[in-house]
């Protein structure tokens, strides 16, 4: 599934709504999460799970080509945890064990 | 952040009621939800896939007494974040 089909299920759902306003809800979905983890604020979705930032810390890392020391900066990365409820639905013949 | 600032986040761009904004936020995530179940892949651009993996059993150990128990086999949700996100979040 991309993108495009989830506004096509926005666009049969919601008729009062054209297919530019269904784009504009899907997207804003996903530009709200980017947005808030570019200002380093995380994302708690009940139901569905939670997005983060996870740091990588400096490392040191070789150029392959040359065997060079280099060292490779502090990064970050988006990082999802699935909720709850998701786990329990992909594993749902099987009861789950913490 | 919440499911009620992403709501509140649709309202300002499309005009649609509070309540309106929160039902399709919710249809959206169940859509994918269902999706996941039958073990496909979302892929959204410029944001990321949210992908299926199959664990087979493993072991594990129970953190507090050391007992070494068996990790039965399960599915999990992965996701990776397109080149554009990563970007965005180191700029």
């Amino acid at each position: 599934m991309t993108k495009a089909h989830l506004i096509e299920k926005v666009v049969e759902k919601a008729k009062t709504l054209n297919r530019r306003d269904a784009e504009k809800v899907v997207n804003g979905i996903f530009d709200s999460i980017r947005d808030a983890l570019k200002r380093g604020e995380k994302t708690e979705i009940r139901g569905f799970g939670s997005f983060r930032l996870r740091i990588r810390r400096t490392k040191d890392g070789r150029n392959p080509k040359t065997g060079e020391t280099v060292s490779v900066p502090e990064k970050r990365m988006p990082f999802f945890k699935a909720g709850k409820e998701i786990k329990e639905l992909l594993n749902a013949e099987e009861p789950t064990h913490e | 952040m919440r499911k009620a600032d992403i709501a509140n986040h649709i309202c300002e761009q499309v005009g649609v009621s509070k309540t309106e904004a929160m039902d399709l936020v919710e249809y959206v995530l169940q859509c994918m939800k269902d999706v996941l179940r039958k073990g496909e892949s979302v892929k959204i651009a410029g944001f990321g896939n949210f992908m299926v993996r199959s664990k087979g059993e493993r072991k594990g150990r129970n953190p507090r007494t050391g007992e070494e128990i068996a990790i039965t086999p399960r599915r999990v949700v992965t996701f990776r974040a397109s080149q554009i996100f990563k970007r965005d979040v180191n700029s």
